[in-house]
């Protein structure tokens, strides 16, 4: 297994306050790895660290020489003041011959969005057209930060399906933040909980049992997500330590049901064998 | 007898030249919300005058030098703890307060302010069309060059990071770039007026056009026009040439947006 990023025992300031301590992480290619945590975790400032956007002021970030990167922003807020059509904004920073943006659009299932100016989207077809933008640099790593914020439950499966597809045919690594932390992939391969450091990691749990959180949030999403429910009841004091337990110092601490009754880890069976 | 012995012919020409440089420039300028960039770097000006006149150097070089560094003081103190428009406002006006106390301790020197805070268009000369000239194909190479560079960095830093473009020295160019249209302009426009030139062609172009590349092109057409519209009326008129200039862009820029405002209306009912 190609290793894409590898980040070891990083910590990484946001001006003056530290947002993550001592995370190690790592993302190999092919597999799908979502990030949950609760506001204020440090989520987006580990993709910015994984993009290269914030340099870790102590530990160390290896990225694969060449490594290509697809990022799908949590928002993009484009100045009123500034005119793109959807076409000229495919074509950035790389020029794209029309023919090939309108046929990217028509593959991300919106097409006759060409001449649209990017303000005037909604939602859904903003995220749709930032998707098919970030496919276009034919990445090794697709990075998605919260990138179904402001989207309906129907909108949002109907990305998150998407995604699916983009790896089952492109075989891309896909990275994904969710702030929700009741709902992740159940394809995700490995599941990441920061709060400031890395709370816990490992494989969503093939769980069987409580089959009405399925019902609640699986459904909906066609079985593509699944329940990963983790309650943050603890606080840490200043230098980013347990205030009381909490698996903290746990490193390497896969979530068990019966191991941990704050967890609960819920996930469509994975028909492939790991 | 050379078209560049006649005034009018090179006040047009060194009009030209300023415009062209400040219409893509001022586009980025008004994108990414810097309108008070440039006065900062336009009242810093005034301070590379008294120095440039002080040390007996060329005007040119002493505006340059401090732009540039005004530019680069703006670009590392910008996100530390104020807002990015209340550091303009202290170091554009400190600037321009320690340029006219500077000024004033030139004893033997007359200065003629006035040229400095308004221009004299009219007053261009050869050499000082040659680095107009100059400075303005440099302008235009460098941000033709650093173009969609430029443009994913305003978007969004994190996109432009994830495609291996560094926002901070896209951020660098587009501030140096700025320093050299203001050091070649003060003589044409004065310090007052080079930021409307930064940003009424660009902000009048916006509601005719689709895409940022049309947007650049428009502001440029329209900054000729008003170059030429001026400079004609100032004639007429005998009006001053650098501010009829101005006037004239004002006026374009009403004219497009009315015409933005007819057209919505007009739409609206029609549909």
């Amino acid at each position: 297994m190609e290793r894409l990023v590898e980040i070891a025992d990083a910590s990484v300031h946001q001006g003056a306050t530290v947002a993550l301590t001592g995370v190690d992480f790592h993302i190999d290619r092919g597999e799908i790895v979502t990030v949950v945590g609760p506001n204020g975790s440090g989520k987006s400032t580990l993709m910015k660290t994984v993009i290269g956007a914030l340099k870790p002021s102590a530990g160390a970030v290896k990225r694969k020489p060449g490594l290509r990167i697809g990022y799908v922003p949590q928002k993009l807020q484009i100045d009123p003041t500034l005119p793109i059509t959807v076409a000229r904004f495919l074509g950035l920073p790389r020029r794209l011959p029309r023919a090939q943006a309108l046929e990217v659009l028509e593959q991300a299932g919106v097409p006759d969005l060409a001449d649209r100016q990017m303000a005037r989207l909604s939602g859904g077809q903003f995220q749709r057209v930032l998707l098919a933008r970030a496919m276009l640099e034919d990445p090794d790593l697709l990075i998605l930060d919260e990138a179904t914020q402001g989207l309906d439950q129907p909108g949002s499966a109907a990305f998150y399906r998407q995604i699916e597809e983009i790896r089952q045919a492109k075989g891309c690594a896909v990275l994904m933040v969710s702030h929700e932390l009741h709902v992740v992939m159940a394809a995700s391969d490995r599941v990441v909980c920061l709060n400031g450091h890395v709370c816990c990691h490992g494989a969503p749990e093939i769980v069987a049992s409580a089959p009405e959180y399925r019902a609640l949030f699986g459904s909906g999403t066609g079985g593509a997500l699944a329940l990963y429910r983790h309650d943050h009841d603890h606080s840490h004091d200043s230098e980013g330590n347990c205030l009381h337990d909490h698996d903290c110092g746990h490193q390497d601490h896969d979530h068990t049901p019966k191991a941990d009754a704050n967890v609960t880890s819920l996930a469509k069976p994975h028909a492939e064998a790991h | 007898m050379s078209l560049l012995d006649s005034f009018m012919a090179r006040a047009t020409l060194a009009g030209l030249g300023v415009m062209l440089a400040a219409a893509p420039l001022g586009c980025f300028v008004v994108w990414r919300r810097m309108a008070y960039f440039g006065d900062a770097t336009a009242h810093a000006a005034i301070l590379g005058v008294a120095l440039a006149l002080g040390f007996e150097i060329s005007i040119f070089v002493g505006v340059l030098a401090v732009a540039l560094a005004m530019a680069v003081t703006v670009s590392t103190l910008s996100g530390r703890g104020y807002g990015m428009d209340t550091l303009l406002g202290v170091l554009s006006h400190s600037a321009l307060a320690f340029g006219l106390v500077a000024v004033s301790f030139l004893q033997g020197v007359r200065v003629d302010l006035m040229a400095y805070l308004f221009g004299d268009i009219l007053a261009v000369g050869r050499m000082d069309l040659a680095i107009i000239w100059g400075g303005a194909l440099l302008v235009l190479a460098l941000v033709a060059w650093r173009w969609s560079a430029l443009l994913v960095s305003t978007l969004n830093p994190d996109l432009a990071h994830a495609s291996g473009i560094d926002p901070r020295r896209e951020q660098l160019v587009l501030t140096i770039a700025l320093a050299v249209v203001v050091a070649v302009a003060i003589k044409v426009v004065g310090v007052i007026l080079i930021a409307s030139l930064l940003i009424i062609p660009p902000a009048a172009a916006r509601p005719l056009v689709r895409t940022p590349e049309a947007m650049a092109l428009v502001a440029a057409a329209i900054g000729v026009a008003s170059v030429i519209g001026g400079l004609q009326g100032a004639l007429i008129f005998d009006t001053p040439a650098g501010p009829s200039i101005v006037c004239v862009a004002a006026l374009i820029f009403l004219l497009a947006s009315i015409g933005d405002g007819l057209r919505n209306a007009l739409g609206k009912t029609g549909a």
